[in-house]
């Protein structure tokens, strides 16, 4: 009687070892493909809250110029110009500029950003500095170095200052975060030069090129120009305008 | 969470050297306003750095304190800051070369250069630490009589060769006492940097072809503090396949930096005299 038990009993065993090792690489599977999903949705999202920029088919289709690193030598910007449909409000607008330079050019040498940078948010204070805030990825991603740290800035001074003339000064965050340098080089503790001249309707010219990528002069304390569809209220620039007063 | 805890506490510290930023850079830039002020009280004054040690070319035993070293006027220090280090390995090569490692390297034959050249050289690191950007630039501010080179090796551009950068524009400005804040230091030396620059970019362009004519000019965190003419010497680049290629370029680097900072001696005022500021 005992030994037919233990048949029994060793039969059991086996059935369940045998069940366990057909269920067990298939929940398996069904872990990873989750996680695979949930990867993807987080992908996404960061995709989503990076591109939320509707483009209205109705915006006057315009040149911009966007700066990317000339094809013969990698150190010097050159302007390409691509039509694209621009919102005449100077947020939007330069929201739709910097997501096309982070896009990159056709070229991948011809890059001054990081491909998985994104730009996270855009405000523009009304005197006119603008604060740019990008993903972690343009500061641990770019090349670490004097030369390709400028670039990068210099390119992103540049296209604002070409296509979004109410942008004076620039102010990069990243990740929300004010940080002392962008990859161990390149000060970001103050602004950057954008446009030296006084803001101007959109309608009129360009301002020609000026020097630029220098933080910048003292913020004006008076904002006598406040730029249209300004996202922040009427405040001074606080600790973000280059440490003045300390 | 606990990233953002940390970015918070990161920015806190920050901020708070707010104070530091008004630490004054009195002797070596005195105004007329405060002619009196003791200049022996300069390094008080300066943020926390390690006191670095100072290799005369004579390599006297016993050399004054630092910081008490009596003026001889003119140009006779160079400040060498091998960037990076510790933590912080700079620009990294495919074949796991590391910007930090090369940079200390060349620091020893552009001292070596240097001091052929009779300058006395101090050195903001001599192994694989890391002290901060202030740190550095402290130990250059409290020299006079002293110009400050940063090397660096570039992640991008045409290899073999290589570019010396000057700050972009600063601000200029003091504040009531006549001082100057320390997060502006490089202001009032901008144009001397500018000569400094060129002249030592034109040794290095005679050697290494393709490099530009000029000092170029960029927004370079550790020059920006530094209270002395400051230039930023970049190598191209950590891209290359074999660390030899660097190496060999050093001793062409450092004769560069020798020769454009004898050449530069005469141009030099020493700051604090009257009139000396640029």
């Amino acid at each position: 009687m005992t030994a037919r038990w233990k048949v029994f009993l060793i039969a059991g065993l086996v059935l369940a070892v045998i069940a366990a090792a057909i269920y067990f690489p298939m929940l398996r599977k069904r872990v990873k493909r989750a996680a695979k999903l949930q990867q993807q949705s987080e992908e996404q999202a960061r995709r989503e809250l990076a591109q939320s920029i509707a483009v209205n088919p109705s915006d006057p289709r315009i040149k911009a110029k966007l700066f990317w690193a000339s094809d013969t030598d990698n150190s010097l910007l050159v302007p390409v110009t691509a039509e694209l449909p621009l919102s005449l409000d100077p947020v939007l607008r330069s929201k739709q500029v910097l997501n096309t330079l982070l896009a990159g050019p056709v070229e991948a040498e011809q890059r001054t950003l990081p491909p998985d940078a994104v730009l996270l948010a855009f405000y523009l204070l009304p005197d006119g500095t603008a604060i740019a805030d990008f993903s972690e990825a343009l500061a641990t991603s770019i090349p670490s170095g004097i030369a390709s740290e400028q670039l990068a800035v210099d390119s992103i001074a540049r296209t604002l200052e070409a296509n979004v003339p109410q942008v004076q000064r620039l102010k990069i965050l990243i990740h929300g975060q004010e940080v002392e340098t962008l990859a161990g080089h390149l000060d970001l503790s103050g602004t950057f030069v954008v446009n030296t001249k006084p803001v101007q309707p959109l309608s009129k010219p360009l301002p020609a090129a000026v020097e630029m990528n220098q933080p910048a002069a003292p913020a004006p304390a008076n904002n006598k120009a406040p730029a249209s569809g300004a996202l922040t209220p009427d405040k001074s620039t606080g600790k973000l305008a280059q440490p003045e007063s300390k | 969470m606990l990233l953002e805890v940390c970015n918070f506490m990161r920015a806190r510290t920050h901020s708070l050297f707010g104070p530091f930023s008004l630490a004054l850079l009195g002797g070596a830039l005195l105004s007329p306003l405060a002619p009196s002020q003791p200049q022996q009280s300069l390094p008080t004054a300066q943020p926390p750095a390690a006191t670095p040690p100072v290799s005369s070319q004579a390599g006297a035993p016993g050399q004054a304190p630092f910081g008490t070293r009596a003026p001889s006027g003119g140009l006779n220090i160079v400040v060498l800051d091998p960037a990076h280090g510790g933590t912080d390995p700079g620009a990294r090569g495919t074949g796991g070369i590391r910007e930090s490692d090369i940079v200390l390297d060349l620091a020893l034959q552009v001292r070596r250069a240097l001091e052929q050249q009779g300058f006395q050289v101090v050195r903001t690191r001599q192994g694989n630490e890391n002290p901060s950007f202030d740190d550095r630039s402290a130990m250059a501010n409290a020299q006079r009589g002293a110009v400050f080179v940063t090397l660096h090796v570039s992640s991008t551009g045409l290899p073999g060769t290589v570019r010396a950068y000057v700050n972009s524009d600063l601000p200029q400005g003091t504040d009531s006492n006549g001082l100057i804040p320390w997060d502006r230091a490089q202001a009032p030396f901008l144009g001397l940097s500018r000569k400094f620059g060129d002249l030592v970019q034109g040794f290095l362009t005679k050697r290494f072809k393709g490099s530009p004519d000029v000092a170029q000019t960029a927004s370079e965190r550790q020059l920006r503090t530094t209270a002395a003419p400051a230039i930023a010497v970049e190598i191209s680049s950590i891209t290359v396949e074999d660390r030899s290629e660097l190496d060999r370029m050093a001793p062409g680097v450092a004769d560069a930096i020798a020769r454009g900072a004898a050449a530069f001696r005469p141009s030099y005022v020493v700051p604090g005299t009257p009139g000396g500021l640029p």
